[in-house]
This record gives structure tokens, sequence and C-alpha cells, in this order.
């Protein structure tokens, strides 16, 4: 798969491509962040491109560049893709942001989508999974299923969006169990699969016996499963890693976007919006729910989850307080979209701060 | 903090500081020779694929060391030839080599992404694990634990003790009047290169048949570097070397502890806490004596060419 990446690479540097005939396919290019075997984020990114690939067949040809820093060589990379005759490219993490944009003004023909970001332009659109929705029925899960009572949380980075997973996963497991308790752990980092174990491993020591996790790595399933302990999967699958452990995986399909986003733009009646992708959309699944659960808590799962994806449910549903004690969603109100990507406070009954 | 949370805390320290002593010896090794390899990145992670695959091929845990240790002198050879047979910079080709390696880790190992392997069950000491707190902490690790403090005992004995520990020290002072005396100081050096390699592979085993068993690209993240810091730190001496690993497995242990007790630092500040720990320790204990700066090997990082006179 680097072999793959170098020889994009060095297209990109011969400069094929070139403005296309009529006949030619429609050039799609990706940009992601980590490597495409990183089994997590930058992984259902390219499964996705897979999809699209196979979807539309001889119509459309795709390229990645995988594994690109977040900063100057992203502006560069996705510079070759636009002058290469891509069509539409994706650029793929939240660092890209900026970089995606200048690009996008310098070529007005060309149309950009860029994942987990809040700037747009008259061709340059960004979507977002609502993962937490997925967190939602994870919070659930780990509500019923903790014996101690405490359940575990590794972040990454104390954004918004992992903030918002924190307060939903917390009030998932408070609506099925008054007395749970949340612990939060930092590992300054998406991706470290040592630092993983390591925050996994110091919170079942403090006594957690259900982990979750917003940073992309199996290690913590790996670690729960050597203790007897239990925890969810991040973005793929990963339910291999701890057969015993491993409760459901909330799984990233951007297949769906990805097919929809360049039909549009094929068919001239694309408009570059903000996009939020869910359960309703088939871009977030639970995959390989495991055979070892209870019924009632498989039963509450899948309740849970048909209550989202039908809409009839929404997480962020007021009241709700923040754990200073002010109202932070007001009754009868749901958060907007755009209120949802704010978010930076920990709900009541959250004990920890927010680091600043 | 009761006691069982400190034993707990204290025993994945060790875990944590094992594989940065593997790695830290072997290149404590092949810089007292003079050659500084900054490849270690590379080799770890070739060490950690290979070991990885060779363990999922034939089941067995033991064979995924040993095709970790083949990798990472292979690895190292390639460096060692190059550094050494054609007097190339020690530097640049020790960064070509830990670019190279986890380029060459990712093509490999893309078809083992996601498998799974059952790696080293812990071994308890019998007696010894059941002594209070320390049995815990000391003596219920997986092997390749016991291994890494075994190894330092020898090659602190070696190197302080015999005359093979004086060999690898003139070599690294002095190598042209190590040459006049008759010891082939290119041979020295191919042969620590090799134990770094080799020492760097079985750190990056640990990290994919114990740590976590598993491969996935760049899992090491970046702790080569950090091994190839400590070496530096400790002032290339074994003891220090070994206070220093787990020092560092402590503080990364304790900066996660903390915030699962509820302390609310900026998770930027706890990140730089095993770093910092880990610095001021080593300069507190190497700084009070000026000769200290001296325990650099004298020849570290220039080519030795025998036709020349120093």
């Amino acid at each position: 798969m680097k072999l793959k990446s170098l020889l994009v690479g060095l297209g990109l540097l011969a400069g094929i491509g070139g403005a296309h005939a009529a006949d030619d396919p429609f050039k799609v290019g990706f940009v992601y962040v980590g490597p495409v075997g990183d089994l997590g984020w930058s992984y259902e990114h390219d499964r996705g491109r897979q999809e699209l690939e196979k979807f539309f067949g001889d119509k459309v040809e795709t390229t990645f560049v995988e594994n690109v820093p977040e900063g100057a060589d992203a502006e560069r990379v996705i510079t070759q893709l636009a002058k290469s005759g891509n069509d539409l490219i994706f650029s793929t993490s939240f660092g890209f942001m900026n970089p995606t944009l200048k690009v996008a003004k310098r070529f007005p023909n060309v149309t950009f989508e860029h994942a987990t970001g809040y700037k747009r332009s008259k061709n340059m659109g960004t979507y977002v999974l609502r993962t937490y929705e997925g967190r939602y029925v994870s919070g659930v899960a780990a509500g019923l299923l903790t014996k101690t009572n405490t359940i575990g949380y590794i972040g990454s980075f104390p954004i918004p969006e992992v903030i918002r997973d924190i307060n939903s996963a917390y009030m998932a497991a408070k609506s099925v169990n008054p007395d749970v308790k949340i612990k939060i752990v930092w590992v300054n980092s998406w991706y470290d699969p040592g630092k993983e174990t390591d925050a996994a491993n110091a919170l079942m020591d403090q006594g957690v016996d259900v982990l979750l996790q917003h940073t992309d790595s199996p290690a913590p399933l790996i670690a729960a499963e050597k203790r007897g302990a239990r925890a969810i999967g991040q973005a793929s699958d990963q339910s291999s890693f701890a057969p015993k452990a491993h409760i459901f995986s909330v799984r990233d399909d951007w297949a769906p976007y990805y097919i929809k986003v360049t039909q549009e733009v094929m068919d001239g009646t694309y408009e570059p919006k903000d996009f939020w992708g869910g359960f309703h959309e088939d871009m977030l699944s639970l995959a390989s729910i495991n055979e070892n659960l209870p019924t009632d808590v498989r039963a509450k799962i899948d309740e849970t989850y048909e209550k989202i994806k039908s809409g009839e449910f929404k997480p962020f549903t007021g009241p709700i307080k923040d754990n200073k004690g002010n109202i932070v969603v007001a009754e009868g109100h749901s958060l907007s979209d755009e209120e949802l990507a704010k978010v930076n406070w920990y709900v009541e009954g959250i004990t920890d701060e927010i680091p600043r | 903090m009761d006691i069982d949370l400190i034993t707990q805390v204290l025993f994945a320290a060790i875990k944590t500081g094992t594989p940065l002593l593997f790695i830290a010896l072997g290149e404590a090794i092949c810089e007292k020779t003079g050659v500084l390899n900054l490849g270690q990145e590379g080799m770890m992670l070739m060490g950690a694929v290979v070991g990885f695959m060779a363990a999922y091929a034939t089941g067995n845990a033991g064979m995924g060391i040993l095709g970790a240790l083949l990798i990472g002198m292979v690895m190292s050879l390639i460096f060692g030839f190059l550094v050494l047979h054609l007097g190339a910079n020690q530097v640049a080709t020790g960064l070509a080599l830990s670019i190279f390696g986890g380029g060459l880790s990712a093509f490999v190992g893309s078809s083992v992404v996601g498998q799974t392997i059952t790696g080293f069950q812990p071994i308890e000491i019998p007696v010894l694990s059941d002594l209070p707190v320390i049995g815990k902490v000391l003596f219920s690790h997986d092997p390749l634990v016991y291994l890494a403090i075994v190894m330092a005992i020898i090659i602190s004995f070696v190197t302080n003790k015999t005359r093979l520990g004086l060999t690898i020290k003139a070599v690294g002072e002095n190598p042209h009047a190590a040459n006049a005396i008759g010891i082939k100081v290119l041979k020295v050096r191919y042969l620590a290169v090799m134990f770094g390699g080799a020492m760097a592979g079985l750190g990056g085993a640990y990290m994919s048949l114990v740590y976590t068993p598993m491969w996935v690209e760049n899992m090491t993240a970046g702790r080569g570097w950090i091994a190839l810091a400590l070496v530096v730190f400790a002032s290339w001496r074994i003891g220090n070397i070994v206070l220093g690993a787990y020092l560092f497995g402590l503080a990364s242990i304790m900066h996660l502890v903390l915030q699962g007790m509820g302390w609310s630092i900026s998770p930027n500040l706890l990140a730089m806490l095993p770093y910092v720990a880990t610095i001021v320790v080593m300069v507190i204990i190497s700084a009070d004596k000026y000769k200290e700066k001296l325990l650099a090997p004298r020849s570290l990082g220039k080519p030795f060419d025998p036709r020349q006179m120093a």
C-alpha cells in the first residue's frame, strides 16, 4: 500500500492528467492523515473510496495520498491532486481545513469536501459523522454491563467532538444506571497503541470494568480482553482483537456519502453544505454485536439504536445541566448541528474538569 | 492511593519501561564503540512487524522473538555497511534507516494488519512472586521483562569487568590506538552495531508480541527516539539507563493514573511529564561531577579509516 501511494506521488510529480475529455472517467482524489492500514479512521475512509469505485465502475477513477501531515504539506498534496485533473477532492482530517480552503479558492472548477471542519466556500463543503449517536448506544451498553458502576473513557484531545461524545456516553449510561461514574483519561494522541494500553490498564487499576475510547487503535480492547473487562470498538470492526471483551464496534461508513456527493457533482446538482451523517444515513452502524451479551442488554442496545435511527430520540435534548449547575440545553430543545459543534461543557455528574 | 493501586502502577511502569530498556542497552553498546545509530525507530518497527509475522505464521511467540532478532541484525548490517565500510555520515544514515524501516515495515506488514496472536503469558517466579507488593511488581511479568533485566546485568558486568569491555571502550575512545595494539576496530564496531540492531528488534517485538499483541503501522510511536535520548541523559552508564527507562515508564503511567483520579491538569502538560521527569533526574545524577561530560565515547560519530591517523 505504501508502494501505491508512492506511485501516486510519482504520478502527481510527473503531472499525469491535466484537462480531461468528456468521455474520460470522473476523477476523485482522497487525502488521508494516517496510513490506510491504521484499522481505524483512515482505513474506513479508504474503504469508502473502494466502495465508491465499485459502485461507479469505469465511470470513476480514484487516487489517494496517505500519511499526509496536517500543515504546509497538505496544501501541496491537495494542490497536486487538483492540478492533476481531479474533479472532486475529499480531505479527511480536521487539520486539512485551511489548506483545503486555500486550494479551493485557486481551483474554482474543482469541488472540495472536507471532513469534520466548519469552513465552507462556493466550491467547498464539509461533512461529519454523528459519532455521539454511536456513543450513546455505547453508553447504554456500558451502563448496563458495568459491575463496579465505573466506566472508563480514553480521550484523545479535549475538542468539542470528543467532549460531546463523552457527554453522550455518560448521559446514556446514567439513563440505565443512576449510580454509574465515569473516569476520563486523555492520552493526547489519536493513535498510540502503547499509550492507549497504558491508559486502559490505568483505568482498570482504578476499578473500571467497561472501557470506551475516542482513540483509534484496538489496543484498549486487547487490554480489556486480557483482564476480563469489556470494551467497545472504535471506527471499524475490531471484534477480532477481543472475542470475549468486545461489546460491539461503532463502525464509520463513508461510502453512502462519497457515492452521493460524487453523483451530485457529476450531475451538476452539487451545493456545498454542512452534512451530518449518522445511524439514519447508515454512515454509522453497530458492527459484530457480541453473542455473549445478556439478552436484556442486547434488547436495550437494539432498542436504543432503533430510536436514534428513526429520529424518535435525540441524545442532546433538554433539560440538560452542565456539571456546574447551569442549564445548557433548555427543556424541549434539541441541540442543532451548529450547537453540537460547539459543546464545551461536561454534563452533570461528571466530576472532572475539561482540561484547558 | 491505596497499596493495590501503587502495586499496579509500579508493575505497569516496569512493563512500559521494558521496550525502552532493550533499545537503550543496545544503543549504549553501539555508542560505546563510537558508532551513533539513529536508526533505532526503524529497526524497532521492523522487529515489531517481522516478530509479529513470524509468531503469527508459526503460532509460536518464541519464533517471533527469533525473527525480530534476525531482522534487527539485518537492518543494522545495512547501516553498518554504509557507515563502517563506506564511511557514510552516521547521523544521516541513521535517520535514513529510521525512515526506511518505518515505510518498509508498513509495506511488509499490510497483510497481517488486524490479525491476532497469543503473546507471552506471564511467568510468576515461585516463592518470590508471593512476596507482598514486590512480588507483584517485580516477579510476575512475562519472560521478556526478566530478559531485559538479565541483559542489563550482563552488559553492566561485561562493560565494567571484562577484557571485552575494555576492548569496546578502547575502540570508542581512541580507535587508532586500539588499532595499533591489534584490535580489529571495524570488526568490533560491526558486532556492536549488530548487537544494537538485535536489541532494537527485541524492543520492537516486545511491543507487537507482549505489550499490544497486534501489528499496526508505526505502532512504536517514537519510542526508539526516546531510548536514544535516554542513552545520552544516562551518560552511557548501564545502571542509569535501567533507572531512566523505568522512571520514564513510571512517569508515563502516573500521568494517566492521576487523570483517572480526577486531577484536572492540561493533558499537554501531563504528556510532558515523563520527558521532563526523566531529563531532570538524569541531569541531577550526572551533573555534580564535571568529568561526567567526558563520558561520551570520544570517537562517537566519527568514521574510522585505518589508513588515516587521528
